[in-house]
C-alpha cells in the first residue's frame, strides 16, 4: 500500500489523520493518504507568493518546454507517488480502482492530459491571443502592434477543488504552472492519483519544488482552499454553483447541462445524426458536463428516444479492465441508489416515460459499488423536472418543445450542439447568453477545441487587463 | 481529581475508586430522592415509581434501574424545579447549551463550576500556568459556563481574567445560513480584541481558548512579527471536540512551540470537565479523557444498547453520569463517541479517547464553530 503524505509547497509531511482509498471491487487498500488539517494549510499560505516568485525565474517559454518534458514523463514513466512508486499502467489501475471509471477512460484521460500539455505553446498562445509572454512575467509591455498593455497576476497560486469522480477535468489547470502561478491542490478523496503524479512529473521535469502544494482532506479543507486563495477553481454540484455565484474570486464548474438541439430543418433526418447523439452521451461513461443530458426537437422525439434506447439501453457493467466496459461504477456506498430514486420520484410525474424500461432494471448493486446502466427518458415538455437533469451516467432526456420556445426553456447549457441550417435561429443561439460552448452542426457535444477557452478564459481568471503608462526611464523591472 | 502518588497497585486503586463512586452514589441519591434535601423534578419523578431509589440503588451499577435520562427534560422551565431543597439557601446560576434555534437546555448551578474548575486547577502545572499569572479567556461567553468557571479558576490561582465577548449562537446561525464572510468578519473581531487586550501591557500569562481561535490568534499574532509565546502566555487551556492527535501536534508543533504548555480538555455545562492525560509526541499526540469521578462519571457504551460498556479500545457513544449535590444527571447519552480507556496511575476509573462527534448525528450537529 502507497502512503501519500500532504505536499506543503514541496515539502512532505505525514499527518497523523489517514484515509484509506479502496479498490472499489475488491476492498483492497491502495493508499493511505494523510490528511490535512485547515490551519496547516492556512498558516502555510504565507508561503504562498514565493511559488510565483520561484517560477517567475524561469521564462515562460522554458517553463512550456519543462511541460512538454512533463506530458512524456506523466504518460510513459514510472514516476513517484508518495513512498513508493507507480508506472503509467499502475497509475491507470489505481484511478479505475477508486473512481470505478474503466481503465481504458482512465489511459484516454492520460492521452488526453499528455495531449493538452504537450501543446501547451500553442494552448497559451490561443488563450493569450498572441499575447508576448514576457507581459504576464513583468506586468506590462507594448503588443505587437505596439500598444502598450498590462496584465496583472491576481494571486501567487491558483486553489482548485478537485473531484472525485471525474479525471477528465484536469486539463483545466495544467496551463497554470507555465503562466508562472503555483498550484495549491485539494484532490477528491477518491481521486488523489492525478495530482500526485502530474506534481511528480513536473518535477521530474524542472520545476521548483516550492510552486506546488497539495492538501489532501474532506470538506473542510476545500472550503479553506476557497477561503484564503484569491484565485480558485472548484468543482461541484449545482448547490457549490449557487454558493459561489456572483464571487470573482471563484470559478465554479458544476453540472453542464449540455445539450444537442435538433432544428426543424433537420429533425425529419433525425436518424442521420443518432451516432452523434449516442456518442454525446455515452462516451467516457456519461460522467462529463460536457456529456449530452438532453436532446430537444419540436416532433419525432418518441422515436428519436426509442432509437437511443435500444442502442444503449443494452449496455451492462463489466469489469473494469474490460477494453469493451462503457459503464463506470459508483464508488461512494449509496450513491447509485440515491440518484436512482430521484429518477424514479421524476418518473411519476405525468408525460415522462422512461424508454429503457425494456431492457431490465437500471439500478445494479454490487458489494462495495454500484452501476446505472444507460438510461433514455422521453419528455412530453420541456416543464417537467426530468426534462433539464444531469446525473452521471449516461442519462438523456428527450424532451419534445416549439423551435421558437427552446432558447427560452433550455435554461443555463455549458455545451450546446445545435444541427440547424436555419439562419435567423443560428443568430439567436449565437447571441444566448447561456450557452457556454456552442457548435453549430452535428458536432458531438464532447468534440473540444484545445485552443479555445472553456468556461471562462483561465488566462482572464488569473491575469486582470487595466491601464498602464509609464515614461521608459521610470521603469525599471 | 489527581489522587495522591501510587504506593498501591493499579487495580487496588481501581478498586478503591469503585468503592468510593458507590458510597457517592449512596450518599447523591440520598440527597437528591429525600424530601428534605432534594429538588422538585426529582421528587415528583420518584412518585411516578413504584419503588423508592433510595431502597434500590446502592453503587453506581443500580443507577441503571432507572428509566433512560432524556435531554428534553433540561429544556424549559420552571428552573426552580431543579433547585434542591437542601441548597435553596444559596445563590443560584443558571447556565445554558445549545439554544441557537429554540429552547436551550439549562443546568442550575450554585458551587459546582467553582468547586470543578478548582479541581481540575490542581492538574495545571505552576510553572506553565503560574500562580498570580493573569488569564485571558477568549471563547464562548453569555449564558455558557466557561466564561465564569474559568475566571473562577484564573481568580482561584491568583490572577485576574480579561474577557472577549464571543456569542456562538449568532456564529453557527452565519454558517447555517452559508454567510462565511460574515463569520470570517466575527472572528477578525473577537481576534482584534483579544489582540488588544494582550498588547496592553497586562502581563497576561494564561489563556482559554478554543482551536479555531487558537489558530486565528496565532496567525493574527505572527502577521504582526509576534507570537503567543512571544507575548508571555506559557499555558494553554483548549477545549473541543476538535482536539485531535492531528491538531495538537500541529498546535504544539506550529502554533506554540517550545516553551508553551497547551492542556487539552473536554467537557460541557452537564458534566463539568474531564483533563486529559498528558499529550506527548511519543504517545502519537493520543488524547484520552478522564472525569472527576465521582462527581461525574464518563463511560463508553454501545451503539445499539445504552446500558452496555464496550470493552477496552472499542468505539461507542460517550455516556456521562453527573453526581453532585446541585445536579444529579444519570446516564446522559452525549453527542459524541470515542474509545474506551483503561485507568492509569492518576486517574484510576475508565476515560475515553478520540472523542469527535457521534457518527447519527455528526451530519446535523455543527461543530468547531468558535
Amino acid at each position: 500500500m502507497l502512503n501519500l503524505p500532504i505536499l506543503r509547497w514541496g515539502q512532505p509531511y505525514t499527518s497523523l489523520d489517514q484515509d484509506t482509498v479502496v479498490h472499489f471491487i475488491t476492498g483492497e487498500a491502495l493508499a493511505r493518504v494523510s490528511q490535512a488539517n485547515a490551519g496547516l494549510l492556512g498558516r502555510d499560505m504565507r508561503l504562498a507568493p514565493r511559488a510565483r516568485k520561484v517560477l517567475a525565474e524561469i521564462p515562460i517559454p522554458e517553463l512550456i518546454g519543462l511541460m512538454k518534458k512533463a506530458a512524456d514523463l506523466y504518460l510513459n514513466d514510472a514516476l513517484p507517488m508518495g513512498d513508493g512508486e507507480q508506472t503509467p499502467d499502475e497509475f491507470a489501475r489505481h484511478q479505475s480502482a477508486s473512481t470505478g471509471l474503466p481503465e481504458h477512460m482512465c489511459k484516454a484521460n492520460m492521452t488526453k492530459n499528455h495531449f493538452v500539455l504537450s501543446r501547451m505553446d500553442q494552448i497559451l498562445d490561443s488563450l493569450t491571443r498572441g499575447l508576448p509572454t514576457e507581459i504576464l512575467t513583468r506586468g506590462y509591455g507594448r503588443e505587437s502592434r505596439g500598444v502598450m498593455v498590462s496584465y496583472q497576476a491576481q494571486a501567487p497560486v491558483l486553489g482548485l477543488v478537485l473531484p472525485s469522480n471525474s479525471p477528465g477535468v484536469h486539463t483545466l489547470w495544467l496551463p497554470v504552472i507555465p503562466m508562472q502561478v503555483g498550484l495549491l491542490l485539494k484532490p477528491g478523496p477518491q481521486e488523489p492519483w492525478t495530482p500526485y503524479r502530474m506534481a511528480a512529473a513536473f518535477l521530474k521535469a524542472g520545476v521548483p519544488k516550492e510552486a506546488i502544494a497539495i492538501y489532501t482532506g474532506g470538506g473542510d479543507i476545500g472550503a479553506e482552499v476557497v477561503r484564503r486563495a484569491h484565485r480558485s477553481m472548484i468543482f461541484g454540484g449545482t448547490a457549490t454553483v449557487e454558493r459561489y455565484k456572483g464571487d470573482v474570486r471563484v470559478q465554479v464548474h458544476g453540472p453542464g447541462f449540455s445539450k444537442i438541439l435538433l432544428g426543424d430543418d433537420v429533425v425529419d433526418q433525425w436518424e442521420k445524426y443518432l451516432d452523434v447523439i449516442v456518442d454525446s452521451v455515452f462516451l467516457n461513461s456519461g460522467r462529463g458536463c460536457i456529456n449530452c443530458s438532453g436532446i430537444w426537437a419540436s416532433r419525432h422525439t418518441r422515436e428519436v428516444a426509442a432509437a437511443l434506447a435500444e442502442r444503449l439501453g443494452p449496455v451492462e457493467p463489466k469489469p473494469p479492465e474490460d477494453p469493451t466496459c462503457g459503464l463506470a461504477a459508483f464508488t461512494v456506498p449509496g450513491a447509485a441508489r440515491s440518484i436512482w430514486a430521484i429518477i424514479e420520484a421524476g418518473l411519476q410525474e405525468p408525460g415522462v416515460q422512461d424508454m429503457t424500461t425494456r431492457f431490465g432494471p437500471r439500478l445494479v448493486e454490487r458489494e462495495r459499488c454500484g452501476y446505472l446502466r444507460p438510461t433514455v427518458i422521453h419528455c412530453d415538455s420541456p416543464d417537467l423536472e426530468l426534462a433539464n437533469t444531469e446525473f452521471m451516467f449516461p442519462f438523456v432526456s428527450v424532451v419534445r418543445c416549439p423551435q421558437e420556445q427552446m432558447l427560452e426553456k433550455i435554461g443555463p447549457t455549458l455545451v450546446c450542439s445545435a444541427i440547424t441550417q436555419d439562419q435567423q435561429w443560428q443568430r439567436r443561439l449565437i447571441d444566448a447568453p447561456h450557452i457556454d460552448r456552442l457548435n453549430i452542426g452535428a458536432l458531438p457535444t464532447l468534440k473540444l477545441d484545445w485552443l479555445q477557452p472553456h468556461e471562462g478564459n483561465i488566462v482572464e481568471f488569473l491575469f486582470r487587463p487595466r491601464a498602464f503608462q509609464a515614461s521608459v526611464e521610470a521603469v525599471a523591472v | 481529581m489527581r489522587t495522591a502518588t501510587p504506593k498501591v497497585g493499579l487495580s487496588a486503586r481501581v478498586q478503591d475508586a469503585t468503592e468510593r463512586l458507590d458510597a457517592h452514589v449512596r450518599d447523591i441519591i440520598e440527597w437528591h430522592f429525600n424530601h428534605e434535601t432534594g429538588c422538585p423534578f426529582w421528587l415528583d419523578f420518584a412518585s411516578t415509581l413504584n419503588w423508592d431509589p433510595r431502597r434500590e440503588i446502592h453503587c453506581f451499577a443500580d443507577l441503571r434501574k432507572l428509566p433512560p435520562f432524556e435531554d428534553e427534560w433540561l429544556r424549559g422551565g420552571p428552573i426552580r424545579r431543579w433547585v434542591p431543597k437542601g441548597l435553596g439557601h444559596l445563590p443560584a446560576y443558571v447556565f445554558e447549551t445549545g439554544g441557537t434555534t429554540g429552547v436551550p437546555k439549562s443546568r442550575l448551578a450554585m458551587e459546582d463550576f467553582r468547586i470543578d474548575y478548582e479541581m481540575f486547577s490542581e492538574t495545571l502545572p505552576d510553572k506553565y500556568f503560574p500562580r498570580d499569572g493573569n488569564w485571558l479567556m477568549l471563547g464562548p461567553s453569555g449564558p455558557r459556563r466557561l466564561r465564569l468557571a474559568v475566571e473562577h479558576l484564573c481568580q482561584h490561582r491568583g490572577g485576574i481574567c480579561f474577557c472577549v465577548d464571543l456569542d456562538p449562537r449568532w456564529v453557527i446561525k452565519l454558517i447555517k445560513q452559508g454567510r462565511v464572510n460574515e463569520v470570517e468578519m466575527y472572528k477578525a473581531h473577537v481576534i482584534e480584541q483579544a489582540v488588544t487586550v494582550l498588547h496592553a501591557g497586562h502581563d497576561i500569562r494564561c489563556l482559554f481558548t478554543t482551536p479555531k481561535l487558537l489558530e486565528a490568534l496565532a496567525e493574527e499574532l505572527e502577521n504582526q512579527g509576534t507570537s503567543i509565546r512571544g507575548l508571555g502566555i506559557t499555558g494553554v487551556f483548549a477545549g473541543g471536540t476538535e482536539f485531535t492527535p492531528q491538531f495538537t501536534r500541529f498546535a504544539m508543533e506550529e502554533l506554540l512551540g517550545e516553551g508553551v504548555y497547551m492542556t487539552p480538555t473536554y467537557g460541557n455545562t452537564l458534566m463539568g470537565l474531564a483533563c486529559s492525560k498528558p499529550v506527548s509526541a511519543e504517545d502519537g499526540y493520543k488524547i484520552s479523557y478522564y472525569a472527576p469521578q465521582p462527581r461525574a462519571v464518563i463511560e463508553v457504551v454501545s451503539f445499539e444498547d445504552r446500558d452496555r460498556v464496550v470493552s477496552y479500545s472499542k468505539t461507542g457513544r460517550v455516556r456521562l453520569t453527573t453526581l453532585t449535590r446541585e445536579t444529579f444527571i444519570p446516564g446522559f447519552l452525549e453527542r459524541d463517541e470515542g474509545e474506551r480507556e483503561r485507568p492509569y496511575d492518576a486517574y484510576p476509573w475508565d476515560g475515553v479517547s478520540g472523542v469527535r462527534p457521534f457518527r447519527q448525528l455528526a451530519g446535523t450537529t455543527t461543530v468547531g464553530v468558535y
